[in-house]
């Protein structure tokens, strides 16, 4: 996680006062950072603006919703459009989702307060290449990261503990 | 030690490819005294190199170099630029197999006169039969070490296994077991048993599994007369000016060109790059593609029908636990057109880890939908449906001009359209795989599209008639009498089965045949 910057050292007070502006759970904390309301971690933004970190963040959190996941681990995925090649194309697709959500009625992507509300924005949407892109990226960003396998129930390598043969291959008492 | 050979010594036979087919030929040929060069595209892992991650370990193994898709098919939607999931690397796509490990049945060896005209198809006797086969098969199970065969004890039940038993039992379901596996059940062979680790198909850690990268090649090897050379990638068959080939070009690891000379050439290169290399090799002579005057060199590209089931329970499964494949209802397998489609399929115990499953699950699925579903990974079984596709000579692999690999040559395009009994069978198959997992109380299904292709076939089909295919019986080709096929692509028809053991049963046959001719003075 040496992308994810401890930012503990920042007071609390500051990061709600950020977070409640915008409403989220993932919020901007100051001109370069994004962070937790729990002040767990944050990351930091080089090219992009942190609007469109925290925007992203819940973008991603909305294609692949898995409520026991941190938001920490969805910055992780989405931490890679933060790149000089990727910027300008970001910031025009994150501009298109708040217009979509201005368009609906809304004030902005992320201040649109139903998940089914923001799932309506990216549906119309679906088809464009921003869209494809981020959800893509996602599926390895997301669920190739050892850390979130552990919600799933899945265990990862085995080998190194002699395989499952003695650790419940054929545990099943159910059936 | 493998003794390095000339590359102007014209005595060898060079064979392409290392896998089911090309690593098995090698070593039986140097077994026999008969001097090989085996020239892999890809570099050599062993069991201490594999790992157990999915992506980790595809990023190591799989082919990648540039290819295209084009039909109807699923996986040119979701997957256009990897049609197939095989394996760049010494043993080939050995390391990557589940290991299951069955035999033909018997008719079909003769699916055009079984099944008779099927409109759109292109199918077509084998000119071999299981009676032919049967000695091979044997000697083909006992190098494998095929459990349920040659008196070897079948693998233990996994959870995923025990699940999917108890519903096709319910079912009625008679041909139910943990399946015919190159997997040792016990300690054999110089291999261990299996420790059921899991991750089968990113190389087995173990070696628990038969791949011929830790067995055939070693043993070829220490015989003296079987040289590989690894990161060799054979780009062009050459020949003279009677027709006979006269050896390979070939790029190293650093970009540059060799040519090994060559008695006779046996191509295994997977029925991709199989077929690409000898269309890419045309010539004058051989306008278009070597071996090619019957015109279906890269036709009758098949895939099988195949297809998940995933399904959800109110309790955990943990179906990663265990061998990825061990378990097998063979009662769909059987021809019986009242079914509403010809051939059959088998139904497979089959695993993914979270990485893979959001990947292959629905591919381009998204939302709740798509999540909840991964929620419930813990309480999820799975199969894999696998049958008898139907040869179509518009399925082909062809050169694409637009996209050229890292040496400047045309990559290949597949083209696949589901033929309709294709598509009967997959919609059987997928119910009697919800009803297997319903049997037992699933709470929810998944009829799960069908991954990049892992078993590819037919592209220099064998037939009787040189008119009708690539190669004859002995996957010799019907116009250049030293060039060989030796893999899958030789297959005519692709019958339900996994086809792994066929391949290297037809591989030992040719072996013994190449080197009683190769001692007659007749190659």
């Amino acid at each position: 996680m040496a992308m994810l910057k401890d930012v503990r050292d920042l007071t609390r007070r500051e990061l709600l006062s950020h977070g409640a502006k915008l409403g989220l759970t993932a919020f901007v904390v100051g001109p370069t950072f994004v962070a937790a309301g729990d002040a767990a971690w944050a990351t930091e933004v080089k090219h992009l603006k942190p609007e469109t970190m925290a925007t992203l963040i819940q973008m991603a959190r909305d294609i692949y919703p898995h409520d026991r996941i941190a938001d920490e681990f969805y910055a992780t995925a989405v931490k890679t459009y933060d790149s000089e090649g990727n910027a300008a194309m970001i910031e025009a697709g994150v501009a298109a989702l708040n217009a979509a959500a201005v368009g609906a009625g809304f004030p902005s992507y992320v201040g649109t307060g139903w998940e089914r509300d923001r799932v309506d924005i990216l549906r119309s949407m679906e088809k464009t290449p921003f869209f494809q892109t981020i959800r893509g990226g996602l599926v390895t960003g997301l669920y190739n990261q050892k850390a979130v396998w552990p919600v799933f129930g899945y265990e990862g390598e085995s080998f190194s503990k002699g395989g499952y043969i003695d650790r419940g291959f054929d545990d099943i008492n159910w059936l | 030690m493998p003794a390095p050979f000339d590359k102007n010594d014209d005595s060898v036979v060079v064979v392409i490819g290392t896998g089911a087919g090309g690593g098995v030929l090698s070593n039986e040929l140097a077994q026999k005294g008969v001097s090989v060069v085996a020239l892999e595209a890809g570099g050599r892992y062993l069991p201490d190199d594999y790992t157990n991650d999915e992506w980790e370990s595809f990023g190591q193994l799989a082919w990648t170099d540039p290819r295209s898709t084009s039909g109807d098919w699923r996986v040119a939607k979701d997957f256009s630029g990897l049609p197939a999931w095989i394996v760049k690397a010494v043993g080939g796509s050995t390391v990557h197999w589940a290991g299951a490990s069955l035999r033909f049945q018997e008719h079909e060896w003769k699916a055009a006169t079984t099944y008779g005209t099927v409109q759109g198809a292109n199918l077509l006797d084998w000119p071999i039969d299981a009676a032919e086969m049967d000695p091979w098969y044997t000697k083909a199970e006992n190098k494998l070490g095929v459990t349920r065969t040659g008196g070897r004890a079948g693998l233990p039940g996994s959870n995923n296994f025990k699940v999917f038993e108890a519903g096709a039992k319910k079912l009625g379901y008679k041909e139910v077991h943990t399946g015919r596996m190159a997997i040792n059940s016990a300690d054999s062979d110089e291999r261990t048993a299996c420790q059921q680790t899991g991750f089968c198909f990113q190389g087995c850690k173990w070696g628990a599994k038969w791949s011929s990268a830790y067995t055939d090649i070693p043993r070829g090897e220490a015989t003296g007369n079987l040289e590989v050379r690894e990161k060799a990638h054979v780009v062009r068959i050459e020949h003279d000016k009677s027709g006979k080939v006269t050896g390979v070009v070939y790029q190293d690891a650093d970009g540059n060109q060799h040519i090994q000379k060559a008695r006779v050439v046996c191509v295994a290169g997977n029925s991709i790059e199989s077929p690409r290399l000898l269309l890419n090799s045309a010539s004058s002579m051989f306008p278009d593609g070597l071996g090619n005057s019957s015109g279906q060199v890269g036709r009758n590209y098949m895939r099988h029908m195949t297809g998940s089931v995933y399904a959800v329970f109110d309790k955990p499964v943990r179906m990663w636990r265990g061998t990825t494949m061990a378990g097998i209802i063979s009662d769909e397998a059987r021809h019986d057109p009242t079914r509403g489609f010809v051939g059959g399929y088998e139904m497979e115990t089959l695993s993914l880890g979270i990485p893979f499953m959001a990947a292959f699950l629905d591919p381009g699925g998204w939302g709740r939908e798509f999540t909840t579903a991964l929620d419930a990974y813990e309480n999820m079984a799975g199969m894999w449906l696998v049958g008898e596709d139907m040869p179509r000579e518009t399925n082909r692999i062809t050169l694409n001009q637009d996209v050229k690999d890292k040496f400047g040559l045309p990559a290949p395009n597949v083209h696949f359209d589901d033929h309709p009994n294709d598509i009967a069978m997959r919609t059987h198959a997928y119910k009697r795989g919800i009803a297997v997992y319903e049997a037992v109380g699933a709470t929810r299904v998944f009829p799960t599209p069908p991954y990049p292709s892992t078993h590819n076939l037919g592209t220099n089909r064998m037939s009787a008639n040189p008119r009708d295919g690539v190669v004859n019986k002995w996957g010799q080709s019907h116009d250049v009498k030293n060039l060989f096929v030796s893999d899958g692509s030789q297959f005519t028809t692709g019958a339900a089965e996994n086809p792994t053991l066929t391949i290297v049963a037809l591989a030992i046959r040719q072996a013994d045949h190449l080197a009683r001719e190769l001692g007659k003075g007749h190659l």
